[in-house]
């Protein structure tokens, strides 16, 4: 048994398109490793298409990854043994509570159903419904139960969203922007809310988003992926005052924060070819320290493992020689 | 500096059959010339719909009940459609929301450039297209770009035709309806980046509708933040940066994670918005305000002008316990 909840070793995912001769491939996720600790949450934050939903999807098992091992417990989420039960230990809360919910059903049976399903009501799914409304502050409960999703608000079907899940008593919960569907104020109150059930239930979250400001108020560390790749890993509070990568820095010089005092020495090369390189670093167009060696060598992920890791040659001698 | 658009206790409502749904209801405030002026608020507060009606896109069931908007001088509410359709383009126009997705995807670029400026303003057809190559250019797209349909664009150079397209026939007003809100942060800081620029260039007022209050701290001067329907606080940006009047923008400001300062359990704002067919009693906020007095359930706070703006709320009334934080001067008053 390790420490960690999850690890994700060298995960690889390729789409391909086209028919028969003129195929085209994307590979939309490359070598992305990382561990998970148990009660730890880790954002996952970048641009879309930069490959977050798709290492999401790959831990939940909703696509196959191309290659790479996703270990659960030391347990490989694949593994037949364990196929049966391990859905239940990862769960994922989606983007959209609009989508999540079907309409023809009450909220009571969409927490209720799956809780038949998988057998795990203690008592009557009923009374273990009310108790999971409560859970997550949709109190009355017994106002709750009967409601079909139209008749609450966004905020609300996140939090039945959110109790459906809690049901199966997972130990992973991933989410996939919680709250970017929400209003602000209705979306910190879901974020308070993961946050205290983390305490209570010692839960694991990776949380996919592209908000910087909710991936430091939510998480321990923080992952910033482009192109498919990690290209930073590190403690949130490291990663957002002190970023390393030079995308990092932009992402962040990028974020409205009316209150920022020092500008930012970063030249901005936004409106580069979206095209990637074929070879050397995946940032090199949009880089303002490219250099020719980055053009042409593939960079590897200095630093330490699960520590501070940043894929930029500039940080090659000072994060190598903190590993030596 | 002159008023270029005033807008005095303008109401929209919704007809539903529960009643009428009270969407906009006596919002006044005015936009300078050559002022950026912001509108915040959350989902069905109103602020799009105060957008729409003053570019006179509202449609049945929703119209305009009361109140007067006047652009230069001239009252917009009287106008008839072909009078209005003479302002459009060339003195209002407007981004709206994923504005990206409202080119028509089997024309390309250079055609439905053509055909918004030829349909306001008489030129050739040889004009035109250097026009549009000029409209392309000022947003920083490769003029060889007409050529293409919307789809072999990305997600922000489409909104940046789009913002090219609202600039060409230089109107004096460019109403932006979250016009970065489905674009990564990097593209919306460029666009953002953009928009600053041509407005210094030109001149033109912006009214800036986002939910976003820190993207719209960073370029706004002034700014409306509205609540179910009415504005309650309308503040020059660097006084709301310092503080928030109204306990409404204070939650507002508190329901953004910040990027620095000490981590702390932020408290957002509990509860939800009201229903606006039965709004609540007294002014709209007080079931969710965490300073709610005996009178706020009684009396809709009135709005007070001072010389930082207007707010309406009963703290700040006389006998509230901020009344001496308002800055009343003789001019301010009204």
């Amino acid at each position: 048994m390790s420490n960690y909840k999850l690890q994700v070793k060298e995960l690889n995912k390729i789409f391909s398109s086209g028919v028969m001769f003129k195929k085209d491939q994307f590979q939309a996720v490359k070598n992305i490793s990382f561990n998970l600790r148990k009660g730890e949450i880790l954002a996952i934050v970048g641009e879309s298409g930069s490959g977050k939903s798709t290492t999401a999807r790959m831990i939940t098992n909703l696509i196959k990854p191309t290659s790479g091992e996703i270990l659960y417990d030391g347990t490989n989420i694949n593994n037949r043994k364990f196929k049966r039960l391990l859905p239940e230990k990862i769960q994922m809360v989606f983007q959209d509570p609009f989508a999540a919910l079907n309409p023809n059903h009450t909220i009571g049976y969409a927490i209720g159903r799956p809780l038949e399903l998988k057998k795990k009501a203690k008592g009557t799914v009923r009374e273990r419904v009310l108790e999971l409304l409560t859970q997550v502050g949709l109190t009355p409960a017994e106002d709750f139960i009967d409601k079909y999703p139209y008749q609450i608000s966004g905020g609300q079907k996140q939090r039945a969203v959110i109790a459906r899940v809690l049901g199966l008593e997972p130990e992973v919960i991933v989410a996939d922007e919680p709250t970017s569907m929400l209003d602000v104020s209705i979306g910190i109150d879901i974020m308070n809310l993961m946050l205290d059930l983390r305490e209570e239930k010692k839960l694991s979250y990776l949380l996919i988003t592209h908000n910087l400001g909710s991936a430091r108020y939510m998480a321990d560390r923080i992952m910033v992926v482009f192109a498919g790749e990690v290209v930073e890993i590190g403690n949130a509070e490291e990663v957002i005052n002190a970023p390393k990568h030079p995308y990092t820095k932009l992402l962040l010089h990028s974020s409205p924060d009316p209150w920022r005092t020092e500008v930012e020495e970063i030249e901005i090369v936004e409106f580069a070819d979206t095209t990637l390189p074929k070879q050397g670093c995946k940032f090199q167009y949009r880089c303002p320290f490219v250099t020719e060696s980055c053009k042409t060598v593939s960079i590897p992920l200095y630093g330490t493992s699960n520590d501070r890791q940043v894929r930029c040659n500039l940080y090659r001698e000072e994060l190598v020689h903190e590993q030596a | 500096m002159v008023n270029l658009l005033e807008i005095n206790n303008l109401c929209i409502d919704y007809d539903s059959p529960r009643g009428k749904v009270k969407a906009v209801h006596n919002v006044s405030f005015t936009i300078k010339k050559g002022e950026i002026f912001g509108l915040v608020g959350e989902s069905g507060c109103g602020k799009s719909t105060t957008a729409f009606g003053i570019s006179r896109l509202l449609r049945p069931p929703a119209q305009i009940s009361a109140g007067s908007i006047t652009l230069n001088g001239q009252e917009l509410t009287h106008l008839s459609e072909a009078e209005f359709d003479k302002l459009r383009w060339s003195h209002i126009s407007i981004v709206l929301q994923s504005a990206m997705n409202n080119l028509n995807p089997v024309i390309k670029i250079q055609e439905q450039l053509i055909d918004a400026i030829l349909a306001h303003k008489a030129m050739s057809a040889e004009e035109a297209i250097n026009h549009a190559k000029y409209l392309l250019r000022l947003v920083d797209i490769n003029e060889e770009r007409l050529a293409n349909f919307p789809h072999e664009l990305s997600g922000g150079m489409r909104q940046r035709v789009v913002i090219a397209m609202a600039l060409a026939l230089q109107p004096d007003l460019i109403i932006m309806d979250e016009p970065t809100t489905a674009l990564d942060v990097v593209v919306q800081n460029g666009i953002i980046h953009k928009i600053l620029e041509l407005q210094k260039d030109f001149g033109f007022s912006i009214l800036f509708i986002t939910h976003d209050l820190p993207l719209m701290l960073e370029i706004c001067d002034r700014i409306g933040v509205m609540y179910a329907g009415e504005l309650v606080e309308v503040t020059k940006r660097e006084d709301l940066m310092e503080q928030a009047r109204h306990p409404y923008t204070q939650g507002l400001l508190e329901s953004f994670p910040p990027l620095k300062g000490e981590k702390r359990r932020l408290k957002g704002i509990s509860g939800h918005p009201p229903d606006l067919v039965t709004p609540p009693d007294g002014c709209s906020f007080h079931p969710r305000c965490p300073y709610a007095m005996l009178q706020c359930k009684q009396k809709e706070p009135e709005k007070l002008h001072d010389n930082k703006g207007i707010i309406a709320c009963h703290l700040y009334q006389e006998g509230g316990h901020r009344f001496e934080q308002l800055q009343t001067t003789s001019e301010g008053t009204k």
